[in-house]
């Protein structure tokens, strides 16, 4: 009696809604032509590597994704500066002043931003921290901890200045895709990629979607 | 048998209903799933969540608070009102905190059982981050409010089913917020008991059964493997309440 | 020329002993529950008007006042403290001893109640929304007051104080600084014009009292429901239901126990007009519920009383204490003949007549007011009653009493069954419906819900029959309606038009000049562009409450759009995801307009969340709320367009101002320790 219900994560031939829908993001307005190799970037924001250690959990399938992309900047590859890409996939939330930049750099750079895992998505288990105000954080970690010597709230210019909360980063610029999960299953990523890099709308089984 | 007082037709699929239903009470009887939350078929209809919305004539309405009548055209499963769904979720889910990863009710919780019905892939609007409290103070339960959707299942089974009026909703607007009947406001307080009804209704992580070392028997929270708990394999349009209340008729 | 009401504390100043504070002595405090319960009674329903009482007394709610309600009645601790936590009058913490609430509506901040708040704040050194550390005072905004005629205005510990200006300002901090009792302050201070405009078809020929009442008793119920029906009279309330329908429902209903409820929680910003009609004409108004009890059947009633007017409390209390003398009230009414001539003491029915004879006595003493009222004052004591002898009652005799229940700062409790909730004692959260009041309301018993204005305007059409109403107006919106015109206007006040009125003829009536908008129907209605002017009001084109608020051309309309998108969030009541959450993600997003940081992509979110709000909210204050910034983005698009950021998408937040925390804590303010926005 009940039908299946796949998600379409493009939400592609569904325009007919007037309300506000995820599809509307989801959906193809940035497509990428399907006949050349694409170039990928990837970074890991305040996120826990979870997410990237996934996208190198789909295994053999890697090959196939090697044959399909080039990759740029990423954790993987040894290079360091961002260049024009068709795909900037975020993994973590924005807890800093860098994170900023890097993920306004790939916003920049890349035509097509996805959001991977719930700590881009929502903020994840950093944002906990936003329960509580950064005083008390940082006093925790850097005066009132057990076991510090040298106590003090770092002031090197060299390091990044904390947000006062951690951030998903469709909070800072326009994320084109999402695809949940802590971390989203290597399937999950490459179903995603897959149907992404082939221009074919995105369905995520009940298995796929998931946000833990 | 109960006297069916007519039928009206839901996406299309002829639904009996008895005097008094609510279009949502014939629809979970009938097997057919509507989305929702503050509704529990064991309770009075509340209609605040907004989940079960509808469409009727031309009008959105709540289909747990609307009665059934013959000959009704009722919308549910469009693309339409699938993405008005998804953006009432997305409200929930920005107004609180919601960090599953890290939440016990994970993958037996119905707020995101239902998000993933609709297909929620993230929660689009601005986080409010709100700072809620987290009450320990009870020997078998935890009442922790970052998660709680005010949808006041628990106000309900504690004052009509278990009638104690143990919880309350007090404040408005944003500042609405769970409150609990004791002296000091606390949980531990109160005279909650675990065998309460409203201690096991809670649709999310705000009410949760304590775990202790050494428990044995029934295996809830982290202890289920993931992969076997509730919503992991089949979707709560399958397995929720409307499957139980199939069984029980 | 107008009519003035002395709004001041007869009672007194209420909380002034420094002895009070912060904890009262248990013993006053069981004094006051005692008094409250002896006054009201202990069924749990009155729970929110002892805590209304005990707010009153101590300016906030004492525990040990809420442990001796839950002692003595049938009620939770928990449930009064939602209560306190719902009502923004009432505390869990003690306010100032002189309480100061500015009205917040636009048409205050206008006329500079920002600054004026500001100014009074600094003289005082108090902070907004925090009482002084000597407890002696606390100042803070508050939705509408209803003195939009006579803005801006405040609350001081409940009484209304109008026509600020910076003088008042001064002379307000100097008379708290000096513990000045509210009874001593100047008087004109207290001074609420009715400012009647314009009388039309129902505030016209007040000659003869309770005329509505007499045709009761000789043609009995069917026939003035008859006429009722006749006259297509529709409730004044804004929704515009038929009344006689409404009427006729609850006569038939076989339920006993029936109640008639008169909602003066006039709630909406801009509207004032019930106001005008409980102080000037408060006779006419009891006499349409009683005449509807008589019709309906109903024993019981109350009138709703927002907490911003409880000024008028005492007036209302003594016009139906001289209405039970009359034998209007009460038992047995239409039996007896003393009805007939002693109309000495009935007034409210002057055109513009105040309420002089019905002050109560502790009033007199600032009443100076009732001598600058024009020669109408004293009409009433020449009118005569048509209320006769023993009447041939075709209905026979009625039982019927009324009493007032006061709200406490809730917006929300002007929507029927919210009013109903709150009358209850609840938080004032709308019901469900079905089902309707008229079917299961207070108590579950059948409750029949009118505006002010509609009951008055019932009580005309039985004294001249429903012909008589359709004489003015339109097919569907038969004869006049009584609005309250605010804003930028050479005369505001209260106007009683036809229907059928275009809104060009009323801003040539109240004296408006090069307008720009018009909001008509509140914070909740429609917003028209000068485009828009020819058309009417009338349930068939601009339904209104009455609220009419206009713009000149000098107005930035965006300070429109967030004053009412500020209201919505402060007065949801909350049940709801959409009106709950959405109109907060609006005000947020209007504020992002306001301070430049928005882009296009904010506008649609905008358009969507409203149209969200509209289609899937629970009650009424959430599908309008939205109304306002729907119909600005339409017709006046550029207040947003050129607040516009450049680029297509911005970030939710203003970056650099989230890095100011940790600049602090590091003592660093190197480039590296900013963002762009
Ligand atoms: C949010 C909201 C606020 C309302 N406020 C008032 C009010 O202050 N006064 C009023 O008479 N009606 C108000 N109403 C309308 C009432 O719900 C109800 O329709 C009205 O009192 C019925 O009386 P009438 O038929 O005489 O208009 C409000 C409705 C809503 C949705
Ligand atoms: S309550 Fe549900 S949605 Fe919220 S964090 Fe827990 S599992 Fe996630
Ligand atoms: S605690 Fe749970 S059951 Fe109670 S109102 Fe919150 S979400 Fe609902
Ligand atoms: S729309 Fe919902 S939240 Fe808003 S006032 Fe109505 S019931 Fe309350
Ligand atoms: S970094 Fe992948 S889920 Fe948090
Ligand atoms: S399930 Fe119907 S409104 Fe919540």
């Amino acid at each position: 009696m009940v039908a299946t219900h796949t998600h379409d994560a493009t939400g592609a031939t569904e325009a007919t809604s007037d309300a506000i829908t995820n599809a509307e993001r989801q959906a193809p307005s940035r497509t990428l032509p399907p006949a050349k190799k694409l170039r990928v970037a990837t970074a890991s924001l305040a996120g826990c590597f979870g997410c990237h250690m996934s996208l190198l959990d789909i295994d053999e399938r890697l090959i196939d994704l090697i044959e399909l992309v080039d990759f740029d900047r990423t954790p993987i590859t040894d290079i360091k500066h961002l260049g024009d890409c068709d795909l900037g996939i975020i993994e973590g939330g924005v807890a800093n002043a860098e994170n900023v930049e890097v993920l306004r750099g790939f916003r920049r750079h890349c035509r097509i931003l996805v959001a991977l895992g719930a700590c881009a998505v929502n903020g994840g288990i950093p944002a906990m921290r936003n329960g509580f105000a950064l005083s008390e954080c940082l006093e925790e970690a850097f005066i009132d901890g057990i076991g510090l010597y040298n106590r003090g709230i770092p002031n090197d210019p060299e390091l990044p200045l904390l947000l006062s909360q951690v951030h998903p980063i469709h909070e800072i610029v326009k994320v084109d895709y999402c695809l949940p999960g802590c971390p989203p299953s290597g399937d999950a990523i490459w179903a995603f990629l897959t149907a992404l890099l082939q221009g074919r709308p995105i369905a995520l089984s009940d298995k796929q979607l998931h946000y833990d | 048998m109960a006297i069916v007082e007519g039928r009206f037709r839901l996406d299309g699929v002829e639904i009996p209903f008895q005097p008094g239903q609510t279009i949502m009470d014939a629809a979970l009887a009938a097997a057919v799933y509507i989305p929702h939350l503050c509704h529990h078929p064991a309770l009075l209809p509340h209609g605040s969540c907004r989940v079960c919305v509808v469409r009727v004539n031309g009008r959105e309405v709540s289909s747990c608070t609307t009665p059934a009548t013959a000959g009704l055209e009722v919308e549910s499963e469009t693309e339409a009102l699938r993405a008005l769904r998804v953006a009432i979720l997305q409200m929930l889910f920005v107004e609180g905190n919601h960090v599953c990863p890290a939440c016990e009710r994970t993958g037996a919780c119905e707020l995101q059982a239902v998000a993933y019905h609709c297909g929620m892939l993230e929660p689009h609007f601005t986080h409010f981050f709100p700072r809620r409290e987290l009450d320990a103070s009870h020997p078998d339960l935890v009442l922790d409010l970052n998660r709680c959707i005010l949808c006041e299942r628990c106000v309900r089974a504690s004052r009509d089913l278990d009638r104690k009026r143990v919880f309350a909703v007090a404040g408005r607007g944003l500042d609405s917020h769970l409150i609990v009947d004791s002296p000091t406001g606390r949980l531990g307080d109160s005279r909650l008991e675990l065998t309460d009804q409203a201690a096991h209704i809670c649709p999310v992580g705000a009410i949760l059964l304590r775990q202790r070392a050494g428990d044995v028997g029934e295996r809830h929270g982290f202890r289920v493997p993931i992969g076997e708990r509730p919503y992991d394999r089949e979707s709560i349009s399958r397995v929720g309440d409307v499957a139980t209340l199939v069984e029980e008729s | 020329m107008h009519q003035v009401i002395p709004g001041a504390p007869a009672t007194g100043l209420g909380p002034a002993a420094p002895s009070d504070r912060p904890d009262p002595a248990p013993a006053r405090i069981a004094q006051v529950v005692e008094r409250s319960l002896a006054r009201l009674g202990r069924r749990p329903e009155q729970v929110l008007q002892h805590l209304i009482a005990l707010q009153q007394a101590f300016s906030f709610v004492p525990e040990a006042g809420i442990r001796a309600l839950t002692e003595r009645l049938d009620v939770t601790r928990a449930q009064c403290l939602a209560a306190i936590d719902f009502y923004a009058f009432l505390h869990r913490t003690p306010r100032g001893q002189y309480n100061i609430l500015l009205s917040d509506n636009i048409t205050d901040r206008m006329l500079g109640s920002q600054r004026l708040m500001q100014l009074l704040c600094e003289r005082l050194g108090v902070d907004p929304g925090v009482p002084r550390a000597d407890g002696r005072v606390s100042v803070d905004v508050t939705s509408c007051t209803g003195m939009c005629d006579q803005a801006p205005a405040l609350l001081v510990n409940g009484f209304a104080i109008t026509r600020l200006d910076e003088d008042r300002m001064r002379h307000i901090a100097a008379l708290v600084d000096t513990r000045v009792p509210l009874q001593h302050w100047p008087q004109d201070y207290f001074a609420v014009s009715n400012h009647v405009q314009r009388s039309g078809l129902l505030l016209r020929d007040l000659e003869v009292r309770d005329a509505g009442l007499s045709a009761l008793f000789e043609r009995g119920g069917d026939a003035v429901l008859a006429e009722i029906e006749r006259s297509g009279l529709r409730g004044r309330g804004g929704a515009g239901f038929t009344t006689a329908l409404k009427w006729r429902f609850c006569r038939e209903t076989g339920q006993p126990q029936k109640v008639v409820v008169c909602n003066a929680d006039e709630g909406e910003p801009g509207t004032f007009k019930d106001r005008v009609l409980l102080t000037a004409y408060a006779d006419l108004v009891i006499e349409g519920m009683t005449l509807c009890a008589g019709i309906v059947g109903a024993r019981e009633g109350f009138i709703y009383l927002r907490g911003e007017y409880r000024y008028l409390l005492e007036h209302l209390e003594a016009v139906l204490q001289r209405r039970r003398e009359l034998g209007l009230l009460g038992k047995q009414i239409g039996a007896s003949a003393r009805t007939a001539l002693r109309s000495g003491l009935s007034v409210g029915r002057g055109t513009d007549a105040g309420i002089n004879a019905g002050i109560g006595p502790d009033m007199d003493v600032i009443s100076g007011a009732a001598q600058t009222g024009d020669q109408t004052s004293n009409q009433t004591s020449n009118q005569t009653s048509a209320v006769r002898g023993r009447l041939d009652a075709v209905d026979g005799p009625f039982d019927f009493d009324i009493q007032i229940h006061l709200g406490a700062g809730a917006y929300i409790c002007g929507e029927e069954s919210a009013l109903i909730e709150s009358l209850e004692g609840k938080r004032g959260v709308t019901r469900k419906r079905p089902p309707f009041p008229v079917t299961a309301g207070y108590l579950n018993r059948p409750t029949l819900v009118n505006n002010v204005e509609t009951f008055l305007a019932a009580a005309r059409v039985a004294e001249h029959g429903g012909y008589w109403l359709r004489s003015e107006g339109t097919d569907l919106s038969a004869g006049s309606k009584i609005l309250s015109v605010s804003g930028d206007c050479a005369l505001p006040g209260v106007y009683e038009v036809p229907f059928g009125t275009s809104v060009r003829e009323l801003l040539d009536l109240c004296g408006a000049q090069s307008v720009q908008a018009v909001q008509v129907s509140g914070a909740a209605g429609s917003t028209l562009s000068a485009e828009e002017l020819d058309r009417v009001l009338a349930f068939e084109d601009l339904p209104t409450a009455g609220a009419f608020m206009v713009f000149g051309q000098q107005r930035d309309l965006l300070e429109m759009v967030r004053n009412f998108a500020g209201f919505f969030v402060h007065e949801s009541c909350g049940f709801c995801t959409p009106c709950r959450v959405g109109g907060v993600l609006l005000r947020d997003l209007i504020e992002k307009v306001a301070s430049g940081r928005a882009s296009a992509h904010d506008l649609e979110e905008m358009r969507r969340i409203g149209d969200l709000m509209r289609r899937a909210s629970h009650c009424g204050l959430g599908h309008t709320a939205p109304n306002h910034l729907l119909q600005t983005l339409e017709k006046f698009p550029w207040i947003y367009q050129t607040r516009l950021a450049s680029a297509e998408y911005t970030p939710a937040f203003d970056l650099d101002a989230a890095l100011a925390e940790a600049r602090r804590l590091s003592g660093r303010d190197d480039p590296g320790a900013h963002l762009a926005s």
